[in-house]
């Protein structure tokens, strides 16, 4: 790492001294590329998008830490990234280069064996950017660049050896509400990204960047346009405004070279304000990777009014149905339902749907079909209050569930127990501005003991096989390792936490600076393995924290401030 | 060179002051991004009577927040020029407000910026039960009858206010915003 620091010594100085910092950028060390091949089939000790693979499985093939011995975990190096609010970002790992993304959008370039500092870039920020939610779930990686998409709704590509801009994009304007926060997704030489900007009056949408020059090669609304299919979803000109944010790294499968990808909930909140069953909100959308053409799509539930975002994308898992072996798309939703969808090439046909956790809003389920039926007192109206559960956070909110191919078990961060009120207002849409339409608030449910839980169910029965729980909300992203482990953090008494992922027992510890919202990655640099998270609390974990607060009449502190921890094994 | 230049300004304290002076420099030259002051009226933002001066009795009594911009008088110029110029108008029985706050408004009008100090969010929110300024992102509430004092939520300060007066029954600004539009952008 010798060659690094001088670089960047230099790329300091040239920049006091307001010369150009190309040449610096040219003596930077090798730095191995990401091709489409290593996305494909990472080497184990890698951890080189999102979830690590395509699939979204969120986990990691080493075994150096396992059952036996995570128990002796220790800190390696700490990191502290000077910074406030959610940090949500998994540390994404290339041979030994350690990338992280902050609120505000900053990317840190970090030695992984070490923690030294590699290189840190900030995007300058417009005055009048409005933050909702401050924080970004991480970079890509492809060729020799790492890609951050930006609050104030901008693409940057960045030398992934110096974080010098190679280029920048304007996704769309900010100051119409538009923003990024997730990770973009890298396959085939393009970078997608989506939008978020759902509570903004938006129409949301999915798009793809040449990796190499920045320009834009399609772009794919959520809501269809007049004369395409599912606009009649949508009365009058509300699918101009009618938001289906994208704000969750999508998956991938290379077989049917389709992109896999959830959407928001429609705006404003209320659905009597834009009756229909509004396509393609609160779905999953197919798409071609090569045109973004909708190849095929289902919707979880149509014409939302509980604000369940079904942002997350499926996990792409082989389940057993009836002795057959389906290639299924698996999504733990936000409205509590676990879906077992099936893909192919131009078809996702429903399988099955499980609730995980207490809902009250379905009547039923089509077992043809998968849609839902609902109670109309359980759905809210303009200026017709009804109390529902899960709350508005949902059973599951965006923090990814895992799937551990060892186990066979999915692992879910799950919330009981939590219900809200809501009631639509009529409300104008002015550009930029909010465009909610509503008034509600948080309670909790009668006898409840206990919030939080990590479920872990098996797909092939559909049986779940142990629950932990936790005493307040869960807010944590899971890694499940070949050691046998399900990581997770999430609670806001500030522990990063490891279970025997077979049995669920509490295996080890550790209490941290904050709490922990980041998504939990491990690798291996000089045959040592490593397990990493960022600990931050902020965004939606500090407001739901509040809510249930407010609902139970408790004060819970979380102090704030990023720190990276990175753990192994003691010598 | 636009992103090289932010990470340099972002990595010297030296750019930011000079962006500061920039940033001060236009809001001096346009009268519709310079912040509210002396003299100005104030006129609705949006809805029916967007661009219509705001008299005390067009603010409800005890009511939800008027959003508007304040009006040059010298040049007649509406200063949206900026999302951070605008201001809340509330209207309360003058009794009711604190002794600082009854000092700086206008036949029981107060005003204040609608810009929370939090993240930078508009405050356009009200609730009805407890008559606090709420910020629509965040939640963070404000008493207006107290010099916008934070009752809940991640706001760090009140918001500023904007003293007033009235002039035959128009709001006139008394001066300018009580401390400088701030908001935590990159945390």
């Amino acid at each position: 790492m010798t060659d690094r620091r001088a670089v960047l010594r230099r790329v300091v100085g040239s920049l006091v001294l307001g010369a150009s910092v190309v040449a610096a950028a040219a003596q930077e060390p090798s730095y191995r590329p990401v091709t489409q091949e290593r996305l494909l089939s990472p080497e184990p000790e890698n951890w080189l998008m999102y979830r690590r693979t395509y699939d979204g499985w969120g986990y990691s093939p080493l075994d150096q830490v396992d059952t036996s011995n995570v128990g002796s975990l220790v800190p390696a190096w700490t990191f502290s990234t000077g910074v406030n609010e959610g940090h949500q970002s998994p540390p994404i790992v290339n041979d030994g280069a350690l990338f992280i993304t902050t609120p505000g959008s900053r990317v840190l370039a970090l030695d992984a064996r070490t923690g030294e500092l590699l290189w840190r870039f900030v995007p300058e920020l417009p005055e009048d950017l409005q933050q909702m939610h401050p924080t970004n779930r991480g970079v890509a990686l492809w060729g020799d660049r790492a890609f951050v998409a930006t609050v104030d709704a901008r693409l940057f590509a960045l030398d992934a050896g110096t974080g010098e801009v190679a280029w920048e994009t304007a996704v769309e304007n900010y100051a119409r509400g538009y923003y990024m926060t997730l990770a973009p997704l890298a396959v085939e030489g393009k970078v997608l990204v989506g939008v978020s900007g759902g509570e903004w009056g938006i129409r949301g949408f999915i798009a793809a960047y040449d990796a190499d020059s920045g320009d834009e090669l399609w772009k794919t609304y959520t809501i269809p346009g007049p004369g395409e299919p599912g606009h009649e979803t949508w009365p009058g000109d509300t699918w101009r405004t009618g938001g289906v944010s994208v704000w969750v790294t999508g998956a991938y499968d290379p077989d049917l070279r389709l992109t896999y990808w959830g959407t928001g909930n429609g705006g404003p909140w209320i659905g009597d304000t834009r009756s229909g069953d509004n396509l393609y909100s609160t779905s999953v959308l197919a798409l071609d990777v090569d045109t973004g053409d909708i190849r095929a799509h289902h919707q979880y539930h149509w014409n939302d009014s509980w604000d369940w975002d079904e942002v997350d994308p499926p996990l792409l898992i082989d389940v057993e149905r009836g002795g057959a072996t389906r290639r299924a798309l698996v999504h733990p939703g936000r409205n509590a339902y676990l879906w077992v969808l099936e893909r192919g090439a131009d078809s996702i046909d429903f399988l099955d749907a499980t609730q995980f956790v207490h809902q009250d809003v379905f009547t039923s389920v089509d077992p043809k079909t998968g849609r839902p039926e609902y109670d109309p007192a359980k759905t809210p109206g303009t200026g017709e209050r009804a109390v529902f559960c899960p709350s508005w956070s949902g059973g599951k909110n965006w923090p990814p569930a895992a799937w551990n191919p060892d186990t066979r078990l999915l692992y879910i961060p799950a919330n009981e127990n939590t219900c809200s009120y809501l009631e639509g207002v009529e409300e104008e849409y002015r550009p930029g501005r909010t465009f909610m339409g509503m008034e509600g608030g948080f309670v909790s449910r009668e006898g409840a003991d206990h919030y939080g839980e990590l479920q872990a169910w098996n797909l092939d029965t559909r049986e779940k096989v142990w629950t932990v729980e936790f005493e307040r909300k869960l807010w944590g992203p899971v890694l499940t390792t070949a050691g046998g482990l399900a990581f997770i953090g999430g609670t806001s008494d500030r522990y990063f936490r490891a279970f025997d992922a077979a049995t669920g027992e509490l295996l080890w510890r550790q209490r941290t600076n904050s709490g922990v919202t980041g998504v939990p990655t491990s690798f291996a640099v000089d045959g040592v393995q490593y397990i990493a998270v960022l600990s931050g609390w902020g965004v939606d974990a500090q407001r739901g924290t509040a809510h249930l607060d407010g609902a139970i009449g408790t004060r819970t502190y979380v102090p704030q401030g990023g720190v990276l921890w990175v753990f192994a094994l003691p010598d | 060179m636009r992103n090289r230049r932010a990470v340099l300004k972002s990595a010297l304290g030296l750019g930011l002051a000079v962006r500061g002076l920039r940033v001060l420099h236009a809001q001096e030259g346009d009268p519709r991004k310079a912040r509210p002051r002396e003299g100005d009226r104030f006129v609705f933002a949006f809805g029916p009577r967007e661009g219509e001066t705001i008299r005390v009795d067009d603010v409800p009594m005890a009511g939800e927040q008027v959003i508007c911009y304040a009006v040059d008088p010298a040049s007649g110029a509406v200063r949206d020029g900026s999302r951070l110029n605008q201001v809340l108008l509330l209207r309360f029985d003058p009794r009711s407000l604190a002794p600082g706050t009854s000092e700086v408004a206008a036949d029981g009008v107060v005003a204040y910026s609608g810009i929370c100090p939090h993240t930078g969010c508009d405050v356009e929110d009200w609730s009805e039960e407890a008559e606090y300024l709420v910020c629509s992102c965040h939640e963070s509430e404000f008493d207006p009858r107290d010099a916008a004092e934070v009752i809940s939520g991640p706001a760090p300060r009140r918001l500023p206010s904007l003293p007033l007066r009235s002039e035959d029954g128009v709001l006139v600004a008394a001066g300018g915003f009580s401390a400088a539009i701030r908001f935590r952008k990159e945390f």
